[in-house]
C-alpha cells in the first residue's frame, strides 16, 4: 500500500467520522463546523486525485462561502438556542433500516456488475487551471454561460425572498 | 495509483450518511446540510472517475455542481429565513399547513 492510498484512506476516514458527527450532534453550530471538516477533507482528497483547481474551488466556495452562509443564517435565526424536538418513535429505526438496505443493495450491485476501468497515466498538469479552462471554455461554454444566468437569478431570488418593505405612511 | 474502489466506497458511504441525516433530523437547516453532504459525495465519485479515465469532463462537472450548490444554498437559506419570519419555527413537523 503506497503513500497515496494510505493518505486517501486516512482522509476518507476523517471525512466519514466528521459526517457521522455532523448528523448525530444536537448543536447546530457544531454540525456546521463538522461540515467544514468534511469539506476540507474532501478538498485534500481532490488534491490526492490530481484535481488541484477543484480542490481550491471547494475550499473557497464550499467551506469558505456556503458554510459561512449557513452559519450566518443559524445565528440570524438563533438556531443554536432552539430546543431539540423529539421525532416520531418509528422514524429513526425505519430510517436506519431503509438506509442499511440501500447500502447493502449498492454494495451487492457494485460487487457483482461494476467493471472499474484501470487507471491511465496522466500528464503532470492534469487538473490544473489550464487544463480545466481548456475544456470549460470550449466544450462546456454553454453550461458555463447558463450557470452565470443561474447565479444571477439566485441572487435576485435571495433578495426578493428576504427583503422587508418599508411601510409608507 | 489508488484503486478506484476506495473513493467509490467512500462516496457511497457519505451519500448514505447524508440520506440518514435527511431522514432523522427534523430541522430544516440540518436537512439542508445533509443534502449538501450528498452533493459532496457525488463530487468525490466524479473526481475519482475523472482521474481514473484521464478525462477532464468529470472535473468540469464538479465545477458546475459546486456552482449550482452555491446558488441553491442562497435561495434555500433565504426561503428558510422567510419561513422563520412568518411561522416562527423551522422544524418541518410544524410546517404542515398551507395557511397559518
Amino acid at each position: 500500500m503506497n503513500v497515496e492510498t494510505l493518505l486517501s484512506v486516512l482522509v476518507g476516514g476523517v471525512a466519514l467520522a466528521a459526517a457521522i458527527a455532523m448528523v448525530v450532534t444536537r448543536n447546530m453550530v457544531h454540525s456546521a463546523l463538522f461540515m467544514v471538516v468534511v469539506f476540507l477533507a474532501t478538498a485534500v482528497l481532490y488534491l490526492v486525485y490530481q484535481a488541484p483547481l477543484i480542490a481550491m474551488l471547494q475550499i473557497t466556495v464550499y467551506a469558505g462561502g456556503i458554510m459561512v452562509l449557513f452559519l450566518f443564517v443559524i445565528m440570524l435565526i438563533g438556531a443554536e438556542k432552539m430546543a431539540h424536538t423529539e421525532n416520531l418513535r418509528w422514524q429513526r429505526p425505519l430510517a436506519f433500516g431503509l438506509t442499511g438496505t440501500l447500502l447493502v443493495e449498492t454494495i451487492y450491485v457494485a460487487a457483482a456488475q461494476l467493471k472499474l476501468p484501470d487507471p491511465v497515466a496522466v500528464s503532470p498538469d492534469f487538473g490544473g487551471p489550464k487544463a480545466v479552462g481548456l475544456v470549460l471554455f470550449s466544450q462546456y461554454l454553454l453550461p458555463f454561460e447558463l450557470t452565470s444566468i443561474l447565479l444571477l437569478v439566485a441572487m435576485m431570488g435571495a433578495v426578493v425572498l428576504t427583503i422587508r418593505r418599508e411601510k409608507t405612511r | 495509483m489508488i484503486p478506484l474502489a476506495y473513493p467509490i466506497a467512500l462516496s457511497a458511504l457519505l451519500f448514505t450518511i447524508g440520506i440518514v441525516g435527511v431522514m432523522i433530523r427534523r430541522n430544516a437547516i440540518m436537512m439542508f446540510m445533509c443534502v449538501e453532504l450528498m452533493l459532496n459525495a457525488a463530487n468525490i465519485a466524479f473526481i475519482a472517475f475523472a482521474r481514473s479515465l484521464g478525462q477532464m469532463d468529470g472535473q468540469v462537472f464538479v465545477f458546475f455542481v459546486i456552482t449550482v450548490a452555491a446558488a441553491e444554498v442562497a435561495v434555500g437559506l433565504s426561503l428558510i429565513v422567510a419561513i422563520f419570519r412568518t411561522r416562527g419555527s423551522i422544524e418541518v413537523d410544524d410546517l404542515h399547513d398551507l395557511r397559518r
